[in-house]
């Protein structure tokens, strides 16, 4: 069965229309099925229908995801509870240990991402990874850097990836690759992501798969939680009325 | 003696102004070797094996056990002759003559 390729992490500036037509436009000659791009959390649905509109027109199915960057533990909880049903994505940028801790356990938070390029800031460790597993967070790793970065700066940021990939793969995180592109010439197609991986040891049908089946699978049972009729996973209203 | 198998990679160059094909090549190089040093390198067996500046396309061969280095170098491309650029891989075939049958390939 063919992929369809997913990028959860586009920056599209939404007060910017033709930069995003140009990215959206691009994403879908790269070959991308789905894209999603963070939007600030005062966003209005007009907009978010504006860009879905956008991307249906070349043949794009437009996820939208809001990126949480709170200062402490208790507003990261009132971000989760205001924003989990207004968009599809939810992910937090994980700054602080604290923070990084109290996403890890919510079983609201799609994705992980961990910014930050200095290593003793990046909070993914086996008990990061130990938490995540119980919720079921994925991990996200944007890529952005790798083609920014150059010399000892990257060689640091591709042997910290390596180690918190390895960590993901033992405790069978879904690892989740994204562009984190903000202009056309950092866009990649899917297999590049995918070959990109291979520089911090994800290979072969797992790289594939954190650019396709595991993307594709947060943004499907996230649909389906939003869908109406959803009880509980794997308990939904089919018929309502007295004659059920 | 194992016969070597090599891999021709169609190439399609995003970017506004073409470069030489010199600047190209030495582009390629330098990506593989910062990302795979010197020993890496010598695996791979680059060679460019044709260039259209008017299409912005390219075929280069490697050696089929370091196809995945290449790709992943190729993808690290952020510029060509000084300018912005992103390299992508449209086809990967093992016979040139199969890279132009290939409706993504380079004809």
């Amino acid at each position: 069965m063919k992929r369809s390729f997913v990028d959860l992490h586009l920056r599209l500036s939404s007060s910017d229309l033709v930069h995003t037509q140009t990215l959206t436009a691009k994403a879908a000659e790269l070959g991308y099925t789905f894209v999603a791009a963070p939007f600030a959390p005062g966003t209005k649905p007009d907009e978010i229908r504006k860009i879905k509109a956008f991307c249906a027109d070349v043949g794009l199915d437009f996820v939208s995801r809001v990126d949480l960057r709170p200062r402490s533990e208790n507003e990261l909880l009132n971000l989760l509870r205001k924003l989990r049903r207004r968009f599809e994505i939810l992910c937090v940028l994980c700054e602080t240990k604290e923070i990084a801790r109290q996403a890890a356990k919510d079983h609201r938070v799609d994705l992980l991402n961990f910014p930050l390029l200095d290593q003793r800031r990046r909070f993914f460790d086996r008990a990061e990874a130990e938490l995540a597993t119980c919720s079921n967070a994925g991990f996200e790793v944007d890529v952005k850097p790798l083609l920014v970065l150059e010399g000892p700066s990257r060689v640091r940021f591709l042997s910290c990836l390596r180690r918190e990939v390895a960590v993901a793969v033992e405790f069978r995180l879904p690892i989740v690759l994204s562009s984190g592109a903000s202009e056309v010439l950092l866009m990649r197609k899917p297999r590049e992501v995918a070959a990109l991986a291979l520089l911090f040891g994800l290979k072969g049908d797992a790289a594939l798969d954190a650019v396709s089946e595991v993307p594709a699978g947060v943004v499907k049972k996230n649909r389906e939680k939003l869908g109406v009729g959803f009880v509980a996973p794997g308990i939904r209203l089919i018929k309502q009325g007295e004659d059920c | 003696m194992k016969r070597l198998k090599r891999r021709y990679l169609a190439l399609q160059l995003n970017v506004d102004c073409m470069p030489s094909e010199r600047e190209f090549l030495d582009a390629v190089w330098s990506v593989v070797t910062r990302l795979f040093g010197e020993y890496g390198a010598s695996l791979a067996g680059l060679a460019l094996i044709s260039y259209d500046c008017d299409l912005k396309a390219a075929v280069l061969r490697t050696n089929l056990g370091a196809l995945d280095n290449v790709r992943a170098a190729l993808a690290t491309i952020t510029s060509l002759g000084g300018r912005g650029a992103a390299v992508h891989v449209l086809a990967v075939s093992g016979t040139i003559k199969a890279l132009q049958k290939n409706p993504k390939g380079f004809s």
